[in-house]
């Protein structure tokens, strides 16, 4: 019964190791977006191949979509790139690029050299559409659903894994 | 000698695309004293969500130039430094802000230390209470009471 009082110190060590563990594992490069399950902003940008022509986020409504943003001269865009030409292949659902603070030639030779994933790149060039989405960590992704609304975001490059376990269920249950 | 040329070159040229940098942010500034002490104001309690531990007015990544530039825009526009304040938390949370608000996610951030203070405060009154009311003989004889000691004298 004596030893009973050392449990206590002891117990509240646990439980400060636990949150000290807890702390360590979680990325501080990962801040949630408060955007999430709000529409997404409004924006009408030029393509990128066609500068001519514009997409706005209204037309995009009335279908679950994907917006990646990305850029020429981010590195972590050229490791995730790959996985997004192999997925488009195989999915239905339209990804639309997000070209953010680019080269208009520079994003259009990227696409030659490495693949062309998107249904459509539109060209943010001076990154005011970015930061309505919130983005600061480039490559993002984002799903949004037919109503307009933001479902999911991935802050940095996406992996084989969360497409498998986190945004294909997510498409399927949208697309149902 | 190669090495340390080298070393200089690439100094120099840090120091340069840092001026050039500066230039290129003294160009897009206003010439309007009172908008920028604003713009610098508001940009101190905004957190560079690129290099997390400094605000975007001492930040030179180039989402702080653009967040600058936003505040700068919305402020010459006519919004008030509360509107400011929203505009940037709709976008990027309350993560943004170096004075985050207190609600019912925050409020251990805030309470904590308090509380922590008087846990302890509290766990060190009941201890000393409940030795003060202990006898005597609970407690090992100081070293004035006890025997002579040889060694000492």
């Amino acid at each position: 019964m004596k030893h009973v009082r050392y449990l206590v110190p002891m117990g509240i060590l646990l439980v400060l190791l636990y949150f000290l563990w807890a702390g360590l594992s979680l990325n501080p490069k990962e801040v949630p977006s408060p955007l999430i399950g709000k529409p997404a902003p409004m924006f009408s940008l030029p393509r990128l191949d066609q500068p001519e022509q514009r997409i706005s986020r209204d037309e995009l409504r009335g279908q679950v979509w994907m917006l990646n943003v990305w850029a020429s001269w981010c590195v972590a865009c050229r490791q995730e790139h790959p996985l997004l030409v192999q997925y488009a292949k195989q999915s239905k659902v339209p990804i639309y690029g997000l070209n953010y603070k680019d080269e208009r030639a520079a994003g259009l030779q990227w696409l030659a050299n490495f693949g062309n994933p998107y249904t459509a790149s539109i060209s943010d060039r001076d990154g005011r559409v970015g930061i309505d989405f919130g983005v600061y960590g480039v490559p993002e992704t984002f799903v949004i659903d037919r109503e307009g609304i933001i479902r999911y975001k991935q802050i940095g490059p996406l992996t084989p894994e969360v497409l498998r376990d986190t945004i294909e269920p997510l498409l399927k249950q949208l697309n149902s | 000698m190669r090495i340390i040329l080298i070393r200089c070159f690439i100094s120099l040229t840090c120091a340069l695309a840092g001026a050039s940098a500066l230039a290129a942010e003294a160009l897009s500034a206003s010439d309007n004293p009172v908008l920028e002490a604003r713009v610098q104001k508001i940009s101190s309690e905004l957190r560079c969500l690129v290099c997390q531990n400094q605000t975007i007015a001492d930040s030179h990544a180039d989402l702080a130039v653009d967040l600058r530039r936003q505040v700068r825009e919305m402020l010459q526009s006519g919004q008030t430094e509360q509107q400011v304040i929203d505009y940037m938390t709709a976008r990027y949370g309350d993560f943004v802000l170096y004075r985050p608000p207190f609600k019912a996610l925050t409020a251990l951030l805030w309470v904590g230390p308090a509380l922590m203070v008087v846990l302890g405060l509290g766990t060190l009154f009941v201890v000393l209470r409940r030795r003060s009311r202990l006898a005597d003989e609970a407690f090992e004889a100081d070293d004035n009471d006890a025997p002579h000691d040889p060694h000492l004298s």
